[in-house]
């Protein structure tokens, strides 16, 4: 497809990654950044976009979204997903590999990249199973995968067998050199609890998650990863004492990163009151203490990235009493907003914001994008800091409108991203 | 907490009957005083009030239960009402009907109130969310949630015998965590200012943390809980409890936690015994005192059907409040 030239006039260039942050012109030709400031004399573009009052930055890379696609189309495609991803600014999306078929064979990870090639309006890069059909029993061919464009290997949330499994594939992965993105959770510990067990479930009668679910697997985890020197990232923390022995490990100079879902930042157990099945959440949306903590690791650095944890659903998984519900938000499109949402709560800085969101996330995924630099992908988001604004669940682009956040006002609203040079979205 | 928005209305009265939690105490005592006034309908040669003829009462049983549909059941017709009794667990959800589809029917045929009992925790409020305006719903159990309608019958058997809420001291015993019925009666305990409630079990089968999160004094000790408690109200223990996960074994846990003569004594003099039934005699309770002179466990089933038309009177004519629906 021949791209269209795009001149991206007056706009505050912001990228923390690279130090930039100054008003001026960006050009876009052939998909990728041609040039920054001036335009060059052999430059015309196509199209020119005032961009003044607006701040230009590197479109976003999310660690977790689940597209639907291939086996749950009745939830979402690669084409609607990749939609709700451009209207929320994310540029590159990682999906687990609890597809049906399960990616655990290089030919289904191809599969995913020919139809995202065909249709996406973002880049769709998955991650590859752990397991053999994420049973937790046998290893897959980790290193076809890898090969066959798997950024790193995941049991997505599905439990494995037991420990010496986790061993194995540690071991089996670190051989090649090759990142793990671990869920940590204990299920038996776990036993089918749908909300985090405190207050809110003891009252309410649901059955419940205890934080020690998640720090006993992470505990594990960081021990195994000590022993075997396997490259760790832990998905969608959600306890502060996950936090504290992250940032532990981290001092002692293990390799394990961690990311938090965007909603754990806003909400917490008492969200849940209602039954609202909106909240019905995994992990569970826990207590806030937990809420404070996940803050002050995204702050200081222990949790490197923000994700979605995209998870849309048709209205039907939704409409039911809370326990017959399935978990999960469709969180694409409020990944941005409720990042900025810390900024304008002063908990991080807004070059935070944006590290958590693309710098961080690209170091994880080991992605090469998300700079403003000359000769780069031009996977761009250009948005309006000024303007308050109302999110509504009725105007998702997303298959899925289940979200929690319908009627939250936000501060700073997209206006056009950019998908290799492609405008893919105008609000 | 907003539940009391979603069961009341503008004027604060009831529409639904979902949760004791957010019901202020003038609620339950107004609840209290309508069964009150219609206890005698029982004793007449024609046993009815017209306070809901001319209306049509779904009971939607998605679980088993007896004693209970049968309570409402008769509640119902003694308030003049027609009844459609649903037993769903065979029917529509078996060929994949959802439970707002179940609903919709049922409002196509002009049902106006709906009681249901439910296995999942929150189903009465998902129906009451999804409900026609003017519809109302009665939570007849949902989940490990609230049984509300159970909690308000053995309040009002407690004020029958004993009068004033406020000097009592109230001992549960038995499974806290699974059981709807103790998380409604402490509340409306609570909500009716006794002196004490007090939960008694071993930590498998309490709450973590209940004392904070259910607002209860905790003991594990049996001998200890039941001194001079005026109330002494056991829970049914199920049987798929003692499979070893939770408990190691009925015999251990009636040595622990069975409420036995011997031990009644350490109660106040005049305590009652209470239980929801039905009862698992010799592993909560032993017979003596299921059949003995301080167990009011009888009076708890008839006071059923009074408690049971007073919620439907009152959610179904909310001005009625006073106690003037009959």
């Amino acid at each position: 497809m021949k791209s269209e030239r795009i001149s991206i006039t007056a706009a505050r260039l912001l990228d923390p990654q690279t130090g930039l942050d100054q008003t001026g012109d960006l050009h876009i030709a052939d998909g990728s950044i041609y040039a920054i400031g001036e335009a060059p004399d052999d430059f015309t573009p196509d199209r020119q976009i005032d961009a003044s009052g607006l701040t230009l930055v590197p479109g976003f890379i999310d660690l977790n979204a689940r597209l639907r696609e291939p086996g749950d189309e009745k939830k979402g495609t690669i084409v609607s997903e990749t939609r709700a991803a451009a209207r929320g600014g994310v540029t590159t999306v990682i999906c687990p590999p609890d597809t049906s078929p399960v990616i655990d064979t290089p030919a289904v990870a191809e599969l995913i990249r020919r139809r995202a090639k065909m249709s996406a309006n973002s880049r769709v890069l998955s991650t590859g199973a752990m397991t053999v059909g994420l049973e937790g029993n046998r290893l897959t061919e980790m290193a076809a995968l890898v090969t066959g464009g798997c950024i790193a290997i995941s049991n997505a949330r599905f439990p494995l067998a037991n420990s010496l499994v986790l061993r194995r594939a540690m071991e089996y992965a670190s051989t090649w050199d090759i990142p793990l993105f671990l869920q940590p959770l204990d299920h038996e510990l776990a036993n089918h609890g749908i909300a985090h067990e405190g207050k809110v479930s003891a009252r309410l009668g649901l059955p419940g998650i205890p934080s020690s679910a998640e720090c006993i697997a992470v505990s594990g985890m960081i021990e195994l990863a000590r022993f075997t020197g396997a490259q760790l990232h832990l998905q969608q923390i959600s306890t502060a004492a996950a936090v504290d022995m992250i940032a532990t490990a981290q001092s002692e100079g293990l390799p394990i990163t961690a990311d938090v879902a965007a909603h754990q930042l806003h909400l917490t157990e008492l969200d849940v009151d209602e039954f609202n099945s909106n909240c019905h959440l995994l992990p569970p949306l826990r207590t806030q203490e937990d809420r404070d903590a996940l803050r002050r690791g995204i702050a200081d650095g222990t949790i490197s990235a923000i994700c979605s944890a995209h998870e849309p659903h048709e209205p039907d998984a939704k409409m039911a009493p809370f326990p017959s519900t399935e978990p999960g938000l469709s969180g694409l499109e409020t990944l941005f907003p409720l990042t900025l949402k810390l900024v304008d709560e002063n908990i991080i800085t807004l070059q935070r914001a944006l590290e958590l969101l693309i710098a961080g996330p690209a170091r994880i995924a080991r992605l090469p994008m998300g700079k403003l630099a000359v000769g780069q992908e031009a996977d761009l988001c250009l948005y309006d800091a000024e303007c308050n604004w109302q999110f509504k669940a009725d105007e998702m682009l997303s298959e899925g409108q289940n979200t929690p956040f319908d009627d939250w006002r936000f501060l700073g609203k997209i206006k056009h991203t950019f998908f290799e040079g492609r405008m893919t979205y105008t609000s | 907490m907003n539940s009391a928005n979603l069961q009341l209305d503008d004027n604060g009265s009831l529409k639904h009957f979902l949760t004791i939690d957010g019901l202020k105490r003038e609620h339950l005592v107004s609840i209290l005083d309508v069964a009150e006034s219609f206890l005698n309908v029982s004793d007449r040669s024609v046993k009815k009030v017209p306070a809901l003829r001319g209306k049509v009462v779904a009971n939607l049983f998605f679980e088993n239960s007896t004693r209970t549909r049968t309570t409402f059941e008769l509640a119902a017709k003694r308030l003049s009402a027609d009844v459609l009794n649903l037993n769903i667990s065979v029917s529509a959800t078996a060929k994949g009907e959802t439970l707002l589809d179940t609903l919709r029917n049922l409002e196509a045929m002009h049902v106006d109130m709906f009681v249901i009992r439910h296995a999942d925790s929150g189903a009465a409020h998902f129906i009451a969310q999804h409900a026609r305006p003017g519809v109302s719903v009665i939570n007849a159990g949902d989940g490990r949630h609230a049984h509300p309608t159970q909690a308000m019958l053995d309040v009002f058997t407690i004020r029958q015998m004993k009068g004033d809420f406020t000097p009592l001291k109230v001992a549960i015993i038995g499974d806290i965590l699974h059981s709807r019925v103790a998380r409604s009666q402490i509340l409306a305990l609570n909500t009716l200012g006794v002196s004490e409630v007090r939960v008694i079990a071993p930590k498998t089968l309490l709450p973590h943390d209940a004392r904070e999160s259910l607002g209860v004094h905790v003991f594990h000790d049996l001998e200890e809980g039941i001194t001079d408690a005026d109330v002494v109200i056991m829970l049914r223990l199920q049987k798929e409890r003692m499979d070893g996960a939770l408990l190691a074994s009925e015999q251990e846990y009636f040595q622990r936690f069975g409420v036995t003569q011997a031990r009644m004594k350490l109660a106040s003099p005049d305590a009652i015994v209470m239980h929801p039934g039905p009862l698992n005699r010799g592993v909560e309770i032993e017979s003596e005192v299921a059949d003995g002179p301080q167990s009011v466990i009888l009076e708890q089933v008839s006071n059923g059907i009074a408690i049971r038309m007073a919620v439907m009177a009152m959610a179904m004519n909310p001005r009625a409040l006073g106690g003037e629906s009959a």
